[in-house]
């Protein structure tokens, strides 16, 4: 079964609220090898000309929504079947920085649907707007493929 | 620190990784907010067909994000893509590469990728970057 994609692009996932904590971005550069002090050290992201703690650039990803109830519940609700995803694709386009102690709102909505491999592989892509208030920091674009193994290309 | 450094054609000093290893996708796992089994239980992996557990390829990105924000400010990155084509087992040895692919109006197009030691690509992306 494949994905309505006009009842896709028409379908409500709710906003998730994101307060970003000075400890969870430090847990996460340090996870990842930043070295560099504007993500530890609020004193240094000062000097650096910023107002505290950076967000590094691929912390504000779907990841995050994973930590909700039901994460993938808006793929199910379509008829997507989840035992058979992969991530596929990520995309970030950048405006404005974002950092700690900002109050977040991830604006959720599918905006494409497709297929390839004559059905083999459907795709549902997700784009997430990072709110701070009215202004838009970034656009987040996820990917994630659903396999049909009954089709043979 | 200035950008101006960038020019056509130029590689990027690569960035090795050192070997994932469960400790790192435990780790991120917990900062990243993907907890999905796959990633960091054997015997869920094992339950899927597969031999062990993969890499989160968040993960992946992160690390070439890494060399991305090594070599500018994070404020100059104006765009950044990644697909993901091959998954990274743990122990893999990823290497990340970059080669500045276009520069165009005060921007530079970085082409990207994460290769393992055994040869294997497992993502390709793009970054641009603003160098003015």
């Amino acid at each position: 079964m494949y994905i309505d994609r006009d009842q896709a692009l028409r379908a409500q996932i709710a906003p998730m609220p994101f307060e970003v904590e000075r400890g969870r971005l430090r847990f996460f550069a340090r996870t990842i090898g930043l070295s560099d002090p504007v993500y530890f050290d609020v004193d240094a992201a000062r000097r650096a000309g910023h107002r505290d703690l950076l967000v590094p650039p691929t912390f504000l990803s779907n990841s995050l929504e994973l930590e909700l109830p039901n994460p993938l519940g808006w793929l199910a609700a379509l008829g997507g079947d989840l035992s058979k995803t992969t991530h596929a694709e990520q995309s970030f386009s950048y405006h404005a920085m974002a950092y700690a102690n900002d109050s977040l709102v991830l604006r959720r909505r599918i905006v494409d649907v497709y297929t390839k491999k004559g059905g083999a592989l459907e795709f549902v892509v997700k784009q997430t707007d990072v709110m701070r208030g009215d202004e838009r920091l970034a656009e987040i674009l996820f990917t994630i493929a659903l396999r049909h193994p009954e089709v043979t290309a | 620190m200035t950008v101006a450094h960038l020019h056509l054609g130029m590689e990027l000093p690569p960035l090795h990784i050192e070997p994932i290893s469960r400790t790192t996708l435990a780790l991120f796992a917990g900062a990243s907010g993907d907890h999905q089994p796959t990633h960091i239980d054997i015997d869920a992996a094992k339950a899927k067909g597969r031999a062990d557990v993969i890499a989160h390829g968040m993960l992946m990105m992160a690390y070439l994000g890494r060399m991305l924000t090594d070599l500018v400010p994070q404020e100059k990155i104006r765009s950044y893509k990644a697909r993901f084509i091959a998954m990274t087992p743990v122990h893999a040895q990823p290497t990340c590469n970059g080669r500045v692919l276009a520069i165009a109006d005060g921007l530079a197009t970085i082409e990207l990728a994460i290769t393992l030691a055994d040869g294997t690509t497992v993502l390709r992306g793009e970054a641009v970057v603003d160098i003015r």
